[in-house]
């Protein structure tokens, strides 16, 4: 399964995506939403974790474009806060999950296991 | 004993100036004088004048029986003397002074006088030397000289001559009329004494009632016919008596007995008579106490009335001004409350969002740290480090449970119905407080009936609610103290959540004040808004909120919520 890792955080998504590594994901860290729809370009991820508050093209917006070119890409939101607004546009986008940091990584290979593998929305 | 998280300072409600800075009582009292004023003072100043009015209708009223009598008894007494004095002008006219100087003749003439006038009681002729020459009567006084008299040199002077009443025959009262009858350049006179008990009888028959009394005085001030009020002939009247005039007149004087008195008086010219008429003012006084009773009674009705009305109207006014005082600060009180929660819920928001990342990043380079030291089975020091990042990863959980509470908080902030579990929704208040609760040693327990089902309800709005309540709950208990919550399910359609404290308890006299908008008994640390917005809020969510307490023994706040909104 692979997995694409979208956060302007560079130290947070790099680490994650070498912790992921460790339990057996194939996880790949960019940190802006341009960078990941090349990435998805080349590539098919089964997953896409994104955090929504990016500089450049936002979450949503990388999410939306990613859907138009790998429709059947699951996608799991993983943020420090949402607002209100925000958080009912991310629920109409039928995101399978919607984390906050910081979180146990044990939950996020649940969910990424669940999100890949049942192409799940929960 | 519980009350509000938030109150302004309590003074004894008397000397209170309330939360509004107004004085109401002050106000009060200014409505209730001034409206007062400017109904009762032109309505005092109407009664006042027309009672004087009315005093002068009467008086004037009264004063014209006595002009009247006047009138009569002026006419009565001039027509009496005149008679008198025009039958001795026909007898000097008629007979010579030889034919007088005959005694038979002049006895004949007296016995007719006597016959037609029946009071008169001698006649004398008198030279114009002043010695009596004839006289016919039961007095002897022929001869006599009255040369010195001044009456003789009074009607040789003007031709006819009355004089004052003097006790003449057998002591009855007696006056003297004499003409004088011109004899070429000589002259002589014709006198005459009346008897007046005829006279004194016209004047008693004129009286109208038996109060008056009517008499003639002579220019001395000497009583001239019986007075019922003020003595007998010659006795000098003990009243003040201002000259007389021909025209007759009425003045108010006061008796020597100290009595109201109106008297009457008009001059007779020719004599040295006055006539007095005297009434009492107290029978025209009597006149006036009916209307004065009902003046009396009809504006002690309308002060009354206007007092009443007054005072009524003006307690509404000012209570009606100060609620809506209170309710306009209650309001703008609300408001800065509800922007004060606003600003401190997005402050939190943003506040959380920087934290989370960075703990984030150190929650995951921890976690790296042990993913590395878990596989390195052969480090000396794997145990020691994991034993470290084990510490930091619970640090990082500790902070991020403390931004959650804080987005929580900021989150429902906006009203939203949803639905929501009671037990989760009171462990998050709980957790506000927890630290204090470990501070002050309470004892904080939590007991939920199985299987509570989720309520439809705004989840900001009901923290609100129970942190108020717990705030008020921590607030009366002391260091050590309980509190115990419980959530119950009364019936099918509410859910209960009952916050009791071992604390200080209410007083009954504030018990019925605690919802109350300003009331607060933690003095200047209170707004005395906390219970009443909580009750707002419970009110609008659809719910009821109940107290029971006892003085020292303990609260129980019981808030009832139904399952679903209307």
């Amino acid at each position: 399964m692979r997995v694409l890792l979208v956060d302007d955080e560079e130290e947070f998504v790099s680490t994650l995506a070498e912790r992921l590594e460790l339990r057996g994901i194939m996880a790949e860290a960019v940190t802006s939403g341009f960078e990941a729809l090349e990435r998805v370009a080349q590539t098919e991820y089964q997953v896409v974790v994104l955090d929504l508050k990016m500089a450049g093209i936002g979450g949503l917006d990388t999410l939306r474009r990613i859907r138009q070119m790998r429709p059947e890409s699951s996608f799991i939101i993983l943020t420090g806060h949402t607002g209100l607004d925000e958080f009912q546009k991310v629920q109409e986008e039928g995101v399978s999950f919607h984390l906050m940091k910081p979180l146990d990584i044990e939950v996020l290979i649940e969910k990424i296991r669940t999100a890949g593998g049942g192409k799940g929305e929960s | 004993m519980t009350v509000s998280p938030s109150s302004s300072e309590r003074r004894p409600d008397h000397e209170r100036t309330n939360p509004t800075g107004m004085n109401y009582s002050r106000i009060w009292r200014w409505a209730v004088l001034g409206t007062a004023t400017v109904s009762l003072v032109p309505l005092l100043i109407m009664a006042g004048w027309n009672l004087v009015q009315f005093r002068k209708a009467l008086a004037a009223e009264s004063r014209v029986p006595i002009h009247n009598l006047l009138a009569n008894a002026k006419q009565s007494v001039s027509m009496f003397l005149d008679e008198r004095k025009s039958a001795l002008n026909f007898i000097v006219e008629d007979n010579s002074l030889e034919q007088l100087s005959d005694p038979e003749r002049l006895s004949r003439l007296l016995h007719n006088l006597k016959t037609s006038l029946g009071d008169v009681v001698d006649l004398g002729v008198i030279g114009s030397d002043g010695v009596q020459r004839y006289y016919v009567g039961p007095y002897n006084l022929g001869g006599r000289n009255y040369k010195d008299e001044s009456w003789f040199r009074e009607v040789a002077l003007r031709g006819s001559y009355i004089s004052d009443v003097f006790l003449g025959f057998r002591d009855f009262p007696h006056i003297v009329i004499a003409v004088r009858q011109d004899l070429g350049r000589d002259f002589f006179i014709l006198r005459t004494t009346i008897d007046t008990q005829k006279f004194n009888a016209i004047l008693g028959n004129l009286h109208i009632s038996a109060a008056d009394d009517t008499f003639l005085v002579n220019q001395e001030g000497v009583i001239q016919t019986p007075s019922r009020l003020f003595g007998g002939v010659l006795e000098n009247l003990s009243l003040p008596l201002s000259p007389a005039r021909n025209q007759s007149e009425v003045v108010e004087v006061t008796s020597p007995a100290g009595k109201d008195l109106l008297l009457g008086s008009v001059r007779l010219d020719g004599t040295p008579f006055t006539i007095l008429v005297i009434k009492e003012s107290a029978l025209f006084l009597g006149l006036q106490q009916p209307f004065i009773g009902e003046l009396a009674g009809f504006l002690a009705v309308s002060v009354v009335v206007i007092l009443l009305t007054i005072l009524r109207v003006s307690t509404i006014m000012i209570r009606r001004i100060k609620t809506a005082d209170e309710h306009r600060i209650q309001a703008l009180h609300e408001i800065e409350y509800t922007n004060k929660m606003a600003t401190i819920g997005r402050l939190a928001a943003g506040v959380a969002h920087e934290i989370n990342n960075p703990l984030a990043i150190i929650n995951e380079k921890a976690g790296l740290l042990r993913d590395i030291y878990d596989r390195a089975t052969d480090d000396p020091r794997r145990e020691k480090v994991l034993k470290n990042v084990e510490s930091i990863q619970k640090s990082v959980e500790r902070c991020s449970k403390v931004t959650n509470r804080l987005l929580g908080f900021a989150r429902h902030l906006e009203v939203r119905f949803e639905p929501i579990e009671p037990e989760p929704l009171i462990r998050e208040v709980i957790g506000f407080l927890e630290k204090e609760a470990q501070y002050r040693n309470l004892a904080l327990s939590l007991n939920a009936a199985p299987e509570l089902p989720a309520i439809i309800s705004d989840r900001g709005q009901l923290q609100q609610v129970f942190l108020n309540i717990l705030n008020n709950a921590f607030a009366a208990v002391s260091d050590g103290g309980r509190i115990e919550i419980n959530i119950t399910r009364p019936d099918e359609d509410h859910v209960a959540v009952a916050i009791g404290d071992n604390g200080v308890g209410i007083p009954p006299e504030h018990m019925q004040r605690i919802f109350e908008p300003f009331f607060s008994t933690k003095g200047v640390k209170g707004t005395g808004l906390g219970l009443s917005i909580t009750y707002g809020i419970v009110q609008k969510l659809g719910g009821a909120i109940e107290v029971t307490s006892r003085v020292g023994e303990g609260t129980v706040f019981t808030v009832t919520l139904p399952l679903r909104q209307e």
